[in-house]
């Protein structure tokens, strides 16, 4: 991760070079039925000319309102922002012509192409004659966009889109560039080639950047952070500011012969002296609390090998957000079930889907053991959902066999549905019918009744700590608890297979964190788990998975061993990015040949 | 004048823009084409008041000459199809299973008393439940009874004609042609369609698809989307509405006695109150779905009932001849039936006109007053 | 079995909760069927009232005095002017200030004292060419009933024998069109709620993805048609029942036909709807599809379904395309229950058909759940 060099103003020249002051910021929101929400409390900061700021924290932290304000979408309750000298309420046609802004939903008309979009805003920013035709070769090189100006936004890939938006966003060479979460959803490459835009435009032009992000590896790129947490500014300072002090409260945790990462990786995360645990390449990542001593670890954890690592941007964030708030201690632990075995629960067998004349998936062929945790990985649009869609019969396949718990459910009666769990991409409750209702229609939609009914729905609530929302209707509960019901819908039933789509896209790190560990608790139980996700990172929590792009097998086995793949010289420790990334530029060579066995054993690592 | 250059290219880019989206959404080909045209032919085939050939069961005792000649009054008239039957209660079965609407009986004393001076009654009995068509059926047998006293009387015949004489005349529409009072009556649906559902839909979408967002932070100025949002969409509905005209004329043979530039006029200010309400209430609502609901219920059903566009208005209670006011379209269904079948009668027009261009431009200062550059109102 | 019964009352009891909790839904069969009873009910008439029109009146005697008193005191018509000239006379039909203008000629009074027939004259504005043949009939049978006064005072004497019209009207002896509108009127408000909430059932829940949800549990076809096809009958048969005590008391329609007969007609009726809706919500990816597809359905079967306007003057092709659909069955059912007493025996030739229809669009929206799916 390479830092653009550190600039570190002075006080003194904080006001000359600032170019958008944010001063004691203020935002409520209110809705006639619903108390007032404070969106943003009492922010202040500076964003500098040459400089990139990043806007860091989860969803609901008060990001997108903060640079609404700046582009003048919204009038502050209090307080102000200045922007290039001028107020951003006062002079707003003036601020943006000035100003480049990116939304989240990247603002192109999908039925527009390439071209007519840039057209577009080039009109509407007034930028027009010789300007406009070196600004479009300069935009469409930079964004190797120039192969498809011809083609219409909404059949652009989501990377593509986002640099479009980008592009359209620079038009006019603003002085400021505002970007919203621009990387939410778009594979790696894609995130690097925008950030290395970004970058030259810093460099060579020396604009001032605005830059709201969920993905914690990215502020490590910016010159500057500032870390909103519920409205509040909880911290401010360079990246490296904030790593400093966490030296020596990172660590690596090897597996030992009696313990596996899994369960090693549930135990920390229920200890208090523990900021975080995650599962990074093929070892156990912890984060100390403050002023803790490694060696308290190997006293419950046995005789285990420790390592010291880099400490990241992630951690000092995990670190630093009030703990009450995300963690989560799973409820029991401890197999009970009689574990994974050689069964193969699910299998498809030269699986083949079309739409028209398009091949979304490319003869896919693999198996799921029981009780292991399975992942389908890919960017957006490599056919994973698809796939996934089949399994659960709700797709029929255009070609090969597939069976899951011994049916093709396409098939076969309502009852072979029954033994399976399934949570959707986006939440799919019903939005009207409150917690416990929808508990009470889905139990009994697998045959729960009675006492047993009861239990179960006690056992959510307490599992997924939804008892003080139960009576709220699903539509209205506050984010994390949307995903927690969801999920404790799918196990209401106690499933055999667990089908989940993309459960941690739009999702904030502490969500995903704690899903995380909650799939590994029931996989601990022997609960058999299908997983699609984009975010190469989550693939350290598979057992196996398969790797797809555009419709075809990438590649297939343990994470270890798709690492391994990705290993160079100058990589002697990749991470699952750096292996997506090698394995997408096709500069290794993929075990196409025989994708149905995995290379090596899937034993557990 | 380096200011009024950048209105202008701005203004191109927004156009530009409104009318490439227009030509490549199917859902705007649709709503302005395809659903026009439904209409017309739905309305134009499947809608008419007249009654031409109304089975009617014959029930004749008498069987004189003098009946059957009365009988062949009935059976040339173009409006009845007579079924004859034997006895009274077979006709009365007739109207009982719904093949015939009315019953002619000629009793059989009809000849006698005509023959001895006296009054003969001719006993005629209508389906009533649909009362419209009663009584349409009970003035074409008076006027076929008036038509047969008055050949006999020609010919030197008894006849008893009535003291006073009726001779009716209908102008504008000698025929009385439903079809001609519907169709130039469904121009205006056709119109209100495009300038209240389509605008309403479309800027719903740019919300929902986050486009508004980013036409919000560039430097557009209110009067720019404004001007960008009517312009397309007011061509989209003169095209709409000049094609509607040509198959009115064309495929309907409804005649057009008005002038071209008075059509163009007049609904060129109907077009722009339209497109002034539909603005109006796409400002408030960034939802497809419910704009689509919204401007149903405000646009499409207002226009349907309370415009005159079927149902005579003056013969509604007075609370909705007084809604039927504020609704544009009243005004317009009155131009647009004046200019088929009277012709420019300006003291028609004019008076409509003022009303149509006052809503134009109340609705439009609205819609305007209502464009927010910020997101929240 | 016990099984089967808990999912098909844990669906049915979603579905119902689905509807009543939502205040959009609410409203949908409440709100809306109200307005358009009342609107259709008062606007919907092809009676006349206040026909304006003019009067040039070239013979100005006693004479010609009596018969427009006689106009003016019917109650149907209202003066709007009295004309010197024929120019006036034009102008004021051709401006829409009167819609039927009486011309009574110099001659009228001298033809009557003669014995000779006197004619007068009647324009009407074609412009609505129904006002205008209605008012005609009604300025005609106003003429005859003024003829029939002068005979019988005996201030004319009759050219001789003649014809005498004896018209009766049955079912609707007054002939009042409200009758005709207000009777049928439950069925397609019904119609209306029920499509509304059926064709959105299905594919609101695929947009929110629920559908998925639904799909992957292990319920059947069979047990999701039953759970969506519950609410719309129940919401349906009542709005419609509540419109026919409301056509009852409220308009004083009268009702003469047997209540088996009624709701047997109207839930024949109303499953078929059912199907009609589940086929276009399961046809539907959002609810926006399912929202257009509904009102391309409404739109022409009520257009073609005789309820305004008869169905018998429409091209022969027209007829027989209309004979699938599903809401000129109701209209005629409706009419012949209410008017002219049907019973349910009577009522039959136009239930099968309903049936008929309900048992193809059913299944096949239930196969469609799951063979249509992106």
């Amino acid at each position: 991760m390479s830092s653009p060099p550190q600039i570190t103003p002075q006080p003194a020249e904080t006001q000359a070079k600032g170019i958008l002051l944010v001063r004691e910021l203020c935002k409520s929101f209110s809705d006639k039925n619903k108390p007032e929400v404070k969106a943003l409390d009492s922010v202040s900061f500076v964003v500098h000319r040459g400089c990139i700021t990043g806007l860091v924290g989860a969803d609901g932290a008060g990001k997108t309102t903060l640079i609404r304000i700046s582009a003048g979408l919204l009038v502050p309750t209090s307080g102000s922002v200045t922007v290039l000298g001028r107020d951003s309420i006062a002079d707003t046609l003036e601020i943006q012509s000035r100003v480049g802004y990116m939304p989240q939903k990247f603002g192109l008309y999908q039925d527009l192409t390439v071209a007519e979009n840039m057209t577009l805003y080039a009109d509407l920013q007034g930028v027009a004659g010789t300007e406009r035709t070196e600004k479009f070769t300069r935009l469409l090189q930079m964004t190797s966009l120039g192969a498809y100006t011809g083609r219409r936004a909404g059949a652009l890939s989501g990377g593509m889109k986002q640099k479009l938006g980008l592009a359209c966003a620079l038009i006019k060479s603003p002085e400021i560039l505002l970007l919203d979460e621009p990387t939410v959803g778009v594979d790696p490459v894609s995130r690097r080639e925008l950030w290395k835009i970004v970058n030259e435009l810093v460099e060579r032009d020396g604009i001032g950047v605005l830059v709201s992000t969920a993905y914690l590896d990215e502020a490590e790129k910016c010159d500057q952070v500032v870390v909103l947490h519920e409205g509040k500014v909880l911290a401010e300072g360079t990246a490296d500011a904030f790593i400093k002090p966490m030296a020596g409260r990172t660590l690596l945790l090897d597996a030992s012969p009696d313990r596996n990462l899994r369960t090693i990786y549930t135990h920390l995360s229920g200890r208090a002296d523990v900021v975080d645990v995650t599962i990074r390449s093929g070892k156990v990542r912890t984060v100390l609390a403050e002023k803790v001593d490694a060696t308290t670890l190997t006293d419950t954890l046995g005789p285990i090998t420790t390592h010291q690592a880099q400490p990241t941007f992630e951690d000092a964030f995990m670190a630093l957000i009030p703990r009450s708030d995300h963690q989560h201690r799973p409820s029991s632990v401890g197999s009970t079930h009689p574990g994974h075995d050689q069964d193969e629960i699910v299998r498809a067998d030269n699986l083949q889907k079309l739409f028209g004349t398009f091949e979304a998936v490319k003869k896919l062929t693999f198996t799921v053991r029981r009780g292991e945790i399975f992942g389908l990985l890919g960017p957006n649009g490599a056919g994973k959902s698809t796939t996934f869609r089949i399994l659960c019969g709700l797709l029929p396949a255009s070609g090969g066999e597939i069976s899951v718990a011994g049916h093709d459910l396409r098939r076969s009666r309502a009852r072979a549905r029954s033994r399976l769990g399934y949570m959707a991409q986006q939440f799919s409750l019903y939005g009207q019918l409150t917690t416990r209702e929808n508990l009470g229609f889905f139990g009994k939609a697998y045959g729960l009744s009675g006492k047993r009914l009861k239990t179960r729905i006690e056992w959510a609530f307490a599992e997924f700590s939804l008892a003080k929302w139960a009576d709220t209707p699903a539509g209205a509960l506050p984010g994390g608890n949307k995903q927690r019901l969801a999920m404790a819908v799918a196990l209401l039933h106690e499933p055999d297979i667990l089908f989940l789509d993309e459960p941690t896209s739009g999702v904030d790190p502490f969500a995903r964190r704690e899903f995380w560990l909650r799939i590994n608790t029931f996989a601990e139980q022997g609960t058999t788990v299908v997983v699609t996700t984009h975010f190469m990172e989550e693939a350290e929590y598979c057992d196996r998975m398969l790797i797809m792009s555009q419709g075809d097998t990438l590649a297939f086995g343990t994470p270890t061993e798709i690492r391994e793949l990705a290993k160079t010289a100058d990589t002697p420790h990749p991470t699952m990015d750096d292996a997506f990334i090698a394995l997408a530029e096709g500069t290794v060579i993929t075990p196409q040949s025989a994708p149905a066995t995995p290379m090596g054993e899937g034993k557990r690592p | 004048m380096k200011g009024k250059l950048l209105f202008l290219m701005r203004l191109r880019g927004i156009l530009q823009k409104e009318t490439l989206q227009i030509l490549r959404d199917p859902s705007s080909i649709a709503l302005a084409i395809v659903m026009p045209m439904v209409l017309l032919f739905l309305f134009g085939y499947g809608v008419t008041l007249d009654a031409d050939h109304i089975p009617t069961a014959l029930v004749d005792d008498d069987g004189s000459s003098v009946a059957r000649e009365l009988i062949a009054r009935f059976d040339l008239s173009p409006n009845f199809e007579l079924l004859p039957t034997r006895t009274m209660a077979e006709a009365e079965e007739l109207i009982r299973n719904r093949t015939a609407h009315a019953i002619i009986r000629l009793q059989s004393d009809f000849s006698a008393q005509m023959l001895s001076g006296q009054e003969a009654p001719v006993q005629l009995i209508v389906n009533g439940i649909d009362a419209n068509r009663a009584r349409l059926i009970q003035g074409y047998v008076r006027t076929a009874l008036g038509n047969w006293s008055s050949m006999r009387l020609a010919r030197g015949e008894t006849a008893g004609l009535p003291a006073v004489m009726v001779s009716p005349r209908v102008w504008f529409n000698e025929s009385t042609e439903s079809r001609n009072f519907i169709i130039p009556g469904l121009i205006t649906l056709i119109m209100t369609l495009i300038g209240i559902l389509l605008t309403a839909l479309v800027v719903a979408r740019e919300w929902e698809r986050g486009t508004m967002e980013a036409l919000l932070v560039t430097p557009l100025r209110r009067i720019e989307i404004l001007i960008g949002k009517i312009f397309p969409y007011y061509i989209l509905g003169m095209l709409g509405m000049g094609m509607s005209v040509l198959v009115a004329i064309l495929v309907f043979q409804v005649p057009f006695r008005g002038s071209v530039p008075a059509l163009l006029l007049f609904s060129s200010l109907f077009m722009l109150a339209s497109l002034g309400f539909g603005l109006l209430l796409s400002a408030a609502i960034r939802i497809q779905f419910v704009a689509a609901q919204v401007s149903i219920v405000a646009g499409f059903l207002p226009a349907f009932f309370l415009s005159g566009l079927i149902f005579d208005l003056e013969s509604t209670p007075l609370p909705i001849q007084v809604i039927s006011h504020i609704v544009p379209a009243r005004y317009f269904v009155d131009i647009s039936h004046t200019l088929f079948m009277a012709g420019d009668v300006w003291p028609v027009l004019v008076p409509g006109g003022l009303v149509l261009a006052a809503m134009a431009i109340i609705f439009l200062r609205l819609a305007y007053g209502n464009i927010t550059k910020r997101l929240e109102k | 079995m016990k099984a089967f019964l808990l999912r098909i009352l844990a669906i049915v009891q979603k579905e119902f909760m689905m509807v009543l909790k939502d205040k959009k839904s609410r409203f949908v069969i409440i709100g809306p069927p109200l307005i358009q009873f009342f609107v259709f009910g008062y606007a919907a008439t092809y009676d006349l009232q206040n026909v304006r029109y003019a009067v040039f009146d070239e013979s100005r005697t006693a004479l010609s005095r009596q018969l427009l008193v006689h106009v003016e005191g019917s109650g149907i018509f209202r003066p709007a002017g009295y004309l010197e000239d024929q120019h006036q006379l034009n102008e004021i039909i051709d401006n829409q200030d009167a819609r039927l203008a009486i011309h009574i000629g110099p001659e009228f009074d001298n033809a009557l004292q003669n014995g000779r027939p006197a004619t007068i004259q009647v324009i009407a504005d074609g412009r609505n060419p129904n006002v205008a043949l209605i008012a005609m009939g009604y300025f005609s049978s106003m003429v005859e009933q003024f003829n029939q006064e002068l005979v019988e005072r005996g201030m004319v004497a009759t050219t001789g024998p003649g014809l005498r019209l004896d018209d009766r009207a049955w079912f609707n002896e007054n002939l009042r069109s409200r009758w005709f509108f207000v009777s049928a009127l439950g069925g397609i408000i019904s119609m209306v709620v029920v499509m509304i909430l059926t064709s959105l059932s299905v594919a609101r829940e695929r947009e929110f993805g629920t559908f998925d949800q639904l799909l992957v549990a292990p319920f059947s076809a069979g047990e999701i048609l039953i759970g969506k096809s519950l609410p719309g009958i129940v919401f349906g048969l009542l709005d419609a029942l509540i419109f026919a005590v409301g056509a009852i008391y409220w308009f004083g329609v009268p009702f003469r036909g047997t209540i088996t007969a009624l709701v047997l007609s109207l839930l024949a009726f109303i499953i078929t709807i059912v199907g009609v809706g589940l086929l276009v919500s399961s046809l539907a990816m959002t609810m926006q599809q399912g929202l257009l597809g509904s009102f391309l359905f409404i739109m022409p079967a009520v257009t073609l379904s005789g309820f305004a306007t008869p169905i018998e003057n429409m091209p022969s092709w027209l007829q027989n395309a209309d004979l699938i659909n599903p809401v000129r069955y109701i209209i005629i059912a409706l009419r012949t229950i209410f008017l002219e007493g049907a019973n349910s025996a009577m009522v039959w030739p136009q239930l099968w058909p309903l049936l008929l229809m309900a048992a193809v669009t059913l299944p096949l929206a239930a196969w469609l759940f799951r063979h249509r799916s992106v």
